[in-house]
């Protein structure tokens, strides 16, 4: 059921993408980022096109905003976005830019581009909920390793880890593209504040579901998922 | 010294000198919580002490980050973007310079509201140093588009500029000081006249006010009085010109900040502009007290009866 829905969605995806003009600068980041929101928007968020002002809704951030033709593609393929839209991004009248604008785009939850943003937010959403006794609703935030750099993260990931947010999921996209790299991995910077972490190949649908869905009462969760460079296409 | 430390005397040396705005803000807020679900308020340790009773009764909207001064606006910002209405509260710098990228974007490019309130203002305690001064706030925020800008110059102007502001869902900027008037006057649209004369118009902004009415007390000009500075009264400058065309306007901020305001009031009457405050040339390396800040600024009455006299002729 599910199931042939979500590989024919898949199927398509190519199709969406050829849609949008070939300039795009972030094509392996956009790429790197696929798996992940399709898992995302087909099997694991709680959200329609017909729900997307639904308080109860679950939230996906995009926090690094770069690459988002993966992002805009799903959305497409997930009935967000009229998939005509897609031929004529970047334009200017276009909702569609090389970053995100929630105020032009049904369903992109926030506007990104500039790095290090969408963690707080994600924070807050969560904290806001919560103070309106809406504690189903979750919220994920998709966050690169080079974007990781930014300071901002760090405060947001401490925060989140003392207060305990087990409604938010970040999943930090690992493509080997911070000019520093991560000794030691992505994960332990959130474990060390608390966090239920876990690091899946970033390609792997089945592992990114069953990271995305798993509980981790009482702590906010970080899936950490790899992505290796003989998978850029 | 820790940073714990050093918020913590900053706490002190307040709360020794003059808490009245601060506190009037705490208390409006910590009882409009009680009637309207929505207000959430959002610190980075400092003033989290005076929120505890808003917390006791309130704990799931009294949120205090910690020294994370950019968590601390990103966090408001989700908050607004799930339908609270975020009060974000912090010392000058540290509430608008240090997370001003978060400002323009987790705010206004989100296309969320929020109430941000500062305490410390350009200079209120200069023993603290240049750290601890922001008198380019109001200008930094108004190069955003949708703020609203409050400067009160008394404790009651806080109350209900504060009230107003929590009833909204837009962004509001209140920037409190231990600097104020002897009364407070009407807050909402549109400037006060406090003065008539007829060799100009002087447009005394906030805790300025005092000052300018010692300082033009023998002097025939119109004092206009306003907390608020954005939007601009252009009606209102209008008005008060008439046809006499010299306008001074002194604000407790950065020199100039309104500036174009003025000139855009104008735009059809010849005239000229004395804009009078915080200078803008170097900066000021000593301590002292505020009083002292003022002198230099030529903010004190006497230096501005000296600029005003010698500008109105």
């Amino acid at each position: 059921m599910t199931q042939g829905i979500s590989r024919r969605g898949w199927s398509e995806l190519p199709d969406l993408f050829k849609r949008m003009t070939g300039d795009e600068k972030h094509e392996w980041a956009a790429t790197s980022t696929l798996p992940t929101l399709w898992t995302l928007y087909d099997r694991v968020l709680d959200v329609s096109p017909e729900r997307v002002d639904d308080p109860d809704r679950d939230r996906f951030l995009l926090s690094k905003g770069h690459g988002p033709m993966a992002y805009y593609a799903v959305l497409a393929a997930k009935g967000f976005l009229d998939p005509s839209t897609l031929d004529n991004w970047t334009d200017f009248g276009s909702p569609l830019g090389q970053h995100p604008d929630r105020v032009l785009v049904p369903g992109v939850e926030i506007s990104a581009g500039s790095l290090g943003h969408g963690l707080a937010l994600g924070v807050g959403q969560v904290l806001g909920l919560r103070a309106q006794g809406r504690t189903k609703p979750r919220v994920f935030v998709l966050v690169g390793d080079g974007e990781f750099d930014e300071g901002s993260n760090h405060e947001a990931i401490a925060l989140a880890g003392r207060l305990g947010l087990d409604r938010l999921t970040v999943v930090a996209i690992d493509n080997g593209s911070a000019s520093h790299g991560w000794p030691g991995g992505m994960a332990s910077r959130f474990a060390v504040e608390g966090w239920d972490t876990v690091t899946v190949d970033g390609r792997d649908q089945e592992a990114l579901y069953h990271a995305f869905t798993e509980e981790h009462p009482g702590r906010p969760r970080a899936v950490v998922a790899m992505i290796r460079e003989e998978g850029a296409e | 010294m820790t940073a714990a430390d050093f918020h913590g005397k900053t706490e002190l040396a307040l709360m020794s000198s003059d808490v009245t705005m601060r506190e009037t803000f705490i208390e409006t807020v910590t009882a409009a919580m009680d009637t309207d679900p929505r207000i959430a308020v959002v610190t980075a340790d400092i003033s989290a002490g005076n929120f505890t009773e808003a917390r006791s009764r309130h704990p799931e909207r009294v949120v205090n980050v910690g020294i994370r001064e950019q968590a601390m606006i990103g966090v408001t910002g989700g908050l607004a973007l799930t339908g609270l209405r975020p009060v974000a509260h912090s010392y000058t710098p540290f509430l608008i310079e240090r997370p001003f990228e978060q400002i323009k974007l987790d705010l206004g490019h989100q296309d969320v509201g929020a109430i941000l309130v500062s305490i410390g203002a350009s200079y209120d305690d200069p023993v603290w140093g240049r750290t601890h001064q922001a008198p380019g706030d109001v200008a930094l925020i108004d190069t955003l588009p949708g703020w609203t800008i409050h400067v009160p110059g008394h404790q009651d102007e806080v109350r209900s500029l504060l009230t107003t502001a929590l009833a909204g869902d837009d962004r509001v900027y209140l920037r409190l000081s231990t600097r104020r008037n002897a009364r407070a006057y009407p807050t909402g649209a549109g400037f006060t006249p406090v003065r008539l004369g007829n060799k100009g118009v002087v447009v005394a902004v906030g805790p300025t006010l005092d000052a300018v009415l010692a300082a033009t007390s023998t002097v025939d000009v119109t004092v206009l009085y306003t907390a608020t500075v954005r939007p601009f009264d252009h009606a209102g400058l209008r008005d008060a010109v008439g046809s006499n065309a010299n306008v001074v306007l002194v604000e407790p901020y950065l020199q100039g900040t309104s500036a174009h305001e003025v000139t855009t009031a104008l735009a059809d009457t010849p005239h000229r502009l004395l804009a009078l405050g915080v200078g803008r040339d170097s900066e000021v390396r000593a301590y002292g007290t505020a009083e002292q800040h003022d002198a230099v600024h030529g903010l004190d009455p006497a230096g501005l009866h000296h600029s005003i006299t010698r500008f109105v002729g």
